[in-house]
């Protein structure tokens, strides 16, 4: 029983991982920048969905829409102002990704300015209590982020592939010059991406006020950090690759805890990187060809 | 810095007046090397805080506690039949600061005592100075381990941070009458492992049984391994010696994880329920934590004292403050007790004190810190009830 609950604990906590692993993963297969201001989006939702709920006193599903609404026009409008000069000047990697950790520094700093440093309390949200299932105790939290992360990672694949939007996305990470030549607007498809990842981190942000009802400016980092080894554990560029990534980890954290000692959860955590990677330095489900996707 | 200069004046023309006086009478003390303070009159005692800078908060509440306790000595009986004469300098949390300053008073103001500094790091500079000469020194709230180490005449007010896992310990087992307990700890903060690990040994010694002891570090968010762990033995009390804010997040998942174990914590708990918010407060009702002192005692000269410092400062008393009054109280009785301000018997009268002040009742062990009481405080009904004083 105790083993069960402790992989459902890694779940719920992975599937928060996942969706931002799944923001990492797809900027970088379109424009193969590491986007690090992109766990600092989650900080964003997560303030924002604070702001409509306790200050403006917006019911919980509108609260939800506008925080995820406002983090894809956030995503967009950061695309916009600081990477597209960037990439289509063709500007090396590495102004994209100082450029990348500027963004992440100036939304930390922004939100510590406009709610100060100490945490703020979000209020329940989707308190169903703990289900019990004989001696198994799983608080609800856990498995509504799985069935969220299940949900979007389904919706995402449609997208992508079915999809002339999604399509458009394909095109442009394979080649871009050639899908422009093909009549597409690059552009629209990297500002589609960014808000599309935004939006996930979004949906991840809302999941993490649930579990974690306490907020601060700082909240990103960590979490960022985790979700990026996500992707790149999970093969990073590869949707599915993200969402396992995310699953590994975070039963990997669980079950560190739970049977060998806390002390000792990010040491494993970043030991199991490590020997996947040199097993298979394109992650778990990554592509060896080439490193567009 | 007007009234500075202006009190410095005021000393001099006090000075003549009692130089003049020495030459008519026969000098009571016998020695006739009447040093510029050596006032008959007047008892000099040292103050060092940080006045200004990140630590001031801290620094004013223990100063201005300190100037309305000698006031008020001023205003009654005196010490010995003399009145004091406290003199304090601005350390900005800075141990160099705190050195020179400490300097001052003893070779220009010709201190007996000092009261001081507040913080560790400056305080654990001076000591080994003031071991140097002999002068009886005390801390408010210098909680570091060493402060009091550097010296047999070197006490402290406060407890100290380790002293709270001891406490708590003990309330758990003789109070509560607890069997089994579980600890969680951060245990990249000093705090909390000083807090788990005399918690742990305490525990052991009194028979009750440690069925888990689990860890996080900073930054952590989720609990929920470490507690299924923790759930799974159903302690009977579950010590969670952290800050507020973590406070906060674990109370919220143990609960989740359906542990019924009554919560303990130390002073780091102050501010759990403001920022747990209204929606997660059952998470640690009915829990308990111990603090220095609890504004919401009845004790009246606990009360009197509030009033007093509302009254003379416009702003309510801290805990800095409340152990600032208590802490140069200490001294004075010492003096009292020992007749005279020769810091040889000051010191003994110090290390063998029985005190009874806002704070509750003091002794000193063998460390010179103090054996005291900590306020109890219990969570009910989402609000914040002192329960008792409690020593082990």
């Amino acid at each position: 029983m105790g083993f069960i609950s402790q992989v459902i604990n890694g779940l719920g906590l992975g599937s928060i991982y996942a969706l931002v692993a799944l923001g990492y993963s797809m900027v970088y297969g379109i424009v193969q920048l590491i986007n690090f201001a992109h766990g600092d989006i989650i900080m964003v939702g997560a303030y924002a969905m604070f702001l409509l709920l306790t200050v403006a006193g917006a019911p919980l599903w509108a609260a939800v829409l506008g925080s995820i609404l406002f983090c894809v026009v956030a995503g967009v409008f950061i695309e916009r102002v600081a990477y597209r000069r960037l990439i289509n000047m063709k500007a090396p990697r590495i102004s994209l990704l100082i450029t990348a950790i500027g963004v992440s520094i100036f939304l930390q700093n922004l939100s510590q300015l406009l709610f100060t440093s100490s945490g703020k309390t979000i209020p329940s949200m989707f308190d169903l209590g703990t289900l019990e299932a004989g001696s198994l105790q799983v608080p609800s939290g856990s498995i509504i982020n799985i069935l969220t992360s299940v949900a979007m990672m389904v919706g995402l694949s449609f997208l992508v592939n079915k999809t002339k939007i999604g399509k458009a996305m394909r095109a442009t990470s394979e080649d871009a010059a050639a899908a422009r030549l093909m009549g597409i607007n690059t552009n629209h498809s990297i500002a589609f991406t960014f808000g599309l990842g935004s939006g996930l981190a979004a949906v991840g942000a809302v999941l993490y006020c649930n579990t974690y009802p306490m907020i601060t400016p700082y909240m990103g980092g960590l979490l960022g950090l985790k979700a990026f080894v996500a992707a790149v554990l999970g093969g990073i560029g590869s949707i599915p690759g993200a969402m396992l990534g995310g699953y590994v980890l975070g039963v990997a954290e669980s079950l560190t805890k739970g049977y060998i000692s806390s002390s000792f959860t990010d040491a494993v955590v970043f030991g199991i990187l490590i020997l996947v990677l040199l097993i298979r330095p394109a992650g778990l489900l990554g592509r060896n060809v080439s490193e567009k996707v | 810095m007007k009234q500075r200069i202006l009190a410095a004046a005021m000393a001099a023309v006090m000075m003549g007046a009692a130089l003049t006086g020495c030459g008519n009478k026969p000098a009571e003390s016998g020695s006739s090397s009447a040093a510029a303070n050596t006032d008959a009159s007047e008892i000099v005692i040292g103050g060092l805080a940080p006045l200004t800078g990140n630590a001031s908060i801290y620094g004013i509440a223990v100063n201005n506690a300190i100037q309305l306790a000698v006031e008020q000595i001023n205003q009654g009986e005196g010490v010995l039949g003399k009145k004091i004469k406290y003199i304090s300098y601005d350390t900005k949390n800075d141990a160099t600061e705190a050195v020179n300053a400490y300097n001052k008073l003893v070779q220009n103001d010709k201190i007996v005592a000092l009261v001081g500094d507040v913080t560790s790091t400056p305080t654990l500079a001076v000591a080994p100075e003031a071991v140097k000469s002999g002068i009886p020194m005390i801390s408010a709230t210098a909680t570091a381990e060493d402060v009091t180490a550097a010296g047999p005449n070197v006490f402290r007010a406060c407890f100290t941070d380790p002293f709270q896992g001891d406490l708590m310990a003990n309330y758990a087992s003789k109070k509560l009458n607890a069997k089994t307990a579980a600890i969680i700890y951060n245990m990249a903060d000093d705090y909390s492992v000083g807090l788990a690990e005399t918690f742990e040994k305490t525990a052991k010694d009194l028979g009750l049984e440690i069925v888990a002891k689990e860890s996080y570090t900073t930054n952590d968010v989720d609990f929920k391994s470490q507690l299924t762990k923790i759930a799974a033995k159903s302690p009977d009390v579950f010590f969670v010696p952290v800050y507020y804010q973590d406070v906060a997040l674990i109370a919220t998942q143990a609960r989740q994880l359906g542990i019924k174990s009554t919560l303990l914590g130390g002073d780091g708990w102050d501010g759990v329920i403001e920022q747990i918010g209204k929606d997660n407060a059952s998470a640690v009702e009915g829990s308990l934590f111990c603090s220095q002192y609890s504004a919401e005692s009845t004790d009246p000269a606990l009360q009197k004292f509030l009033e007093d410092y509302k009254a003379k400062y416009n702003t309510d008393a801290n805990m800095f403050a409340v152990l600032g009054y208590d802490a140069l109280h200490i001294l004075v009785q010492a003096i009292e007790e020992a007749g005279s301000t020769d810091s040889k018997a000051v010191v003994e009268k110090l290390t063998a004190i029985k005190y009874s002040g806002l704070t509750g009742e003091i002794t000193y062990d063998e460390n010179r810190n103090p054996i005291k009481q900590a306020a109890i405080t219990q969570i009910k009904g989402g609000a914040y009830k002192f329960l008792e004083y409690y020593s082990k």
